[in-house]
């Protein structure tokens, strides 16, 4: 689904990402853990195509599309989609438009016929009700007056209904309180399929006990340093990275 | 007035008075009155389009406890100049409300001057929309001269291009307005290095016991908020469209959803045409 080959990055031209490679197949969940400051979250936003995120060598591609060569809103319409560590607000546009006008911008994309009025509500609700949003916040402005909580909620209902092939989820599980922690990984689990496949930031265990990745890898400057399946993340929970990084 | 303006006074600075010296001469100056008796309500809707020379000043009277509503547009051709004064007067307990877009002019001016009568109300939600060399502006004075009066002013002005964008606000509050409250936002959104925003709210405080707060900002489009957007598959345009919308709401918040929204769509495509 996802190829990362040594990729390299720089931020107003500090090198972040120094020859990160990874790979994630169809239908699977990987976790990345890592130090404050590794180049997680701009991984995120490189993927993503974020003006100012230079790729200085190395290679992408997202179901043998070549994702460099996209803007940002053609990789989105491509299937790729980030649930941002920070999701911001949009004063003045409510969720619902919001999320049927970029719904429908990726449909006339990919060229196909938009969501009706009737057909959009109806994903809304039933994912607004999924991850425990009241169809009240989601008439407000996007993340306006939301908890930090409700905002990564958000995240996840734009998620469902936007349906991509692959999910990069920065942080999502920082903030949610016990209760919301599950509803977020039922619904990652909910949403797992042999044709989508998702990328988990994230600095506890905590959340990888309800979505069990197959595969979790510790990136540590701007490289991934060691992978290894679920146990990993007991074992870095336990020792910290200080050995690994050495 | 008679006599052309000068850039000495200070209503009049960012003027263009190259523009508005063209004109002069055939100042064929209209005026017209409104009044709404005690307890009545009206509505007002000022639609300006054309191209000919408009100079209008109205003067609207409202009695105690009288409501208006009003939409003032000027939507005029490129070359027209448009100088439109309001001159209120508010009864005791009387609200009034105006919702002002700018879009089209050479030169385009709206001037509101405001009376407040005791535990009265005054609201103005502006938006201009300036492109190519256009300067339009919004200058208000509303003074306080009676207790417990509230004033509130919007303004969000966009300009691209060499276009200049004003808005003058000033509020007076005499020593007799005790308990004033008064409100007064401006934000400008600067769409190129050329463009030129004005903002100038400006208080003139004589009482003690008021609550006057201001405040003004220009910027650009925040980069992330595009990028955010973009992330969910809006086209640069799109994104750019959507957040200017939302740099709008807050003028027309308070308007019912139905005119919100047709002032803002011919607010955003105006920005399209105007650029
Ligand atoms: N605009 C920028 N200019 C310079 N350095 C930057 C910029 N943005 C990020 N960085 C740096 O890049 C490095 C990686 O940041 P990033 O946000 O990707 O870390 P992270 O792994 O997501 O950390 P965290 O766990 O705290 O979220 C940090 O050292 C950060 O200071
Ligand atoms: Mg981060």
């Amino acid at each position: 689904m996802l190829e990362i080959r040594d990729l390299h990055a720089t931020v107003d031209g500090k090198a972040i990402l120094n020859g990160l490679t990874l790979s994630i197949g169809d239908g699977e969940v990987h976790a990345i853990m890592g130090p404050n400051g590794a180049g997680k979250s701009t991984l995120s936003y490189v993927l993503a195509g974020r003006a100012g995120y230079e790729v200085t060598s190395g290679s992408v591609t997202l179901a043998g599309q070549d994702l460099l060569a996209l803007d940002a809103h053609e990789r989105a319409a491509a299937g790729l989609f980030l649930g941002l560590q920070y999701p911001v607000e949009i004063p003045g546009v409510s969720n619902l438009m919001f999320l049927r006008t970029a719904l429908n911008a990726q449909r006339r994309m990919r060229g196909e016929a938009e969501a009706s009025g009737a057909e959009f509500m109806k994903l809304i609700k039933a994912e607004a009700e999924a991850f425990g949003l009241s169809m009240d916040m989601l008439k407000r402005p996007v993340n306006v007056g939301f908890s930090g909580g409700e905002k990564k909620r958000n995240e996840m209902v734009q998620m469902a209904v936007l349906a991509p092939k692959m999910a990069v989820l920065d942080e999502t599980d920082s903030g949610l309180d016990i209760d919301a922690l599950r509803v977020v990984a039922d619904g990652i689990n909910r949403l797992r399929a042999p044709d989508r496949s998702t990328l988990l930031i994230t600095h506890y265990q905590r959340l990888l006990d309800y979505v069990v990745p197959d595969r979790i890898h510790v990136l540590v400057a701007g490289r991934i340093v060691r992978s290894g399946g679920p146990e990993l993340a007991l074992e870095l929970e336990r020792d910290g990275y200080v050995d690994i990084a050495a | 007035m008679t006599a052309l303006p000068t850039r000495r006074q200070e209503d009049w600075r960012y003027s263009d008075l190259e523009a508005l010296r063209e004109v002069w001469p055939q100042d064929i100056a209209t005026t017209r009155a409104l009044s709404v008796a005690a307890g009545e309500s009206a509505r007002l809707d000022d639609t300006l389009t054309g191209s000919d020379w408009h100079n209008e000043t109205v003067t609207i009277d409202l009695g105690a406890g009288a409501t208006l509503d009003g939409i003032i547009v000027q939507a005029r051709d490129s070359l027209a100049v448009t100088t439109q004064h309001y001159r209120i007067s508010l009864g005791a307990g009387a609200r009034c409300t105006l919702h002002v877009l700018a879009t089209g002019s050479r030169f385009g001016r709206i001037a509101i001057d405001v009376e407040m009568g005791e535990a009265s109300d005054f609201n103005l939600g502006g938006v201009m929309i300036g492109g190519g060399a256009q300067t339009l502006e919004i200058v208000t004075h509303v003074v306080h001269a009676q207790p417990r009066a509230t004033s509130r002013q919007v303004v969000r002005s966009v300009a691209g291009d060499t276009a200049t964008t004003s808005y003058l606000g000033k509020v007076g509050v005499a020593r007799s307005a005790q308990k004033t409250d008064s409100a007064q936002s401006a934000k400008a959104l600067l769409l190129t290095r050329t463009a030129t925003a004005n903002l100038k709210p400006e208080l003139e405080i004589f009482a003690d016991d008021v609550k006057c707060a201001h405040g003004a900002s220009v910027g650009a489009l925040d980069a992330n908020a595009l990028f955010y957007l973009q992330s969910r598959g809006l086209d640069p345009a799109a994104a750019r469209a959507l957040l200017t919308r939302s740099f709008l709401a807050a003028a027309f918040a308070d308007l019912d959803d139905e005119a919100a929204e047709r002032l803002t769509d011919a607010a955003i495509a105006a920005l399209g045409t105007n650029q």
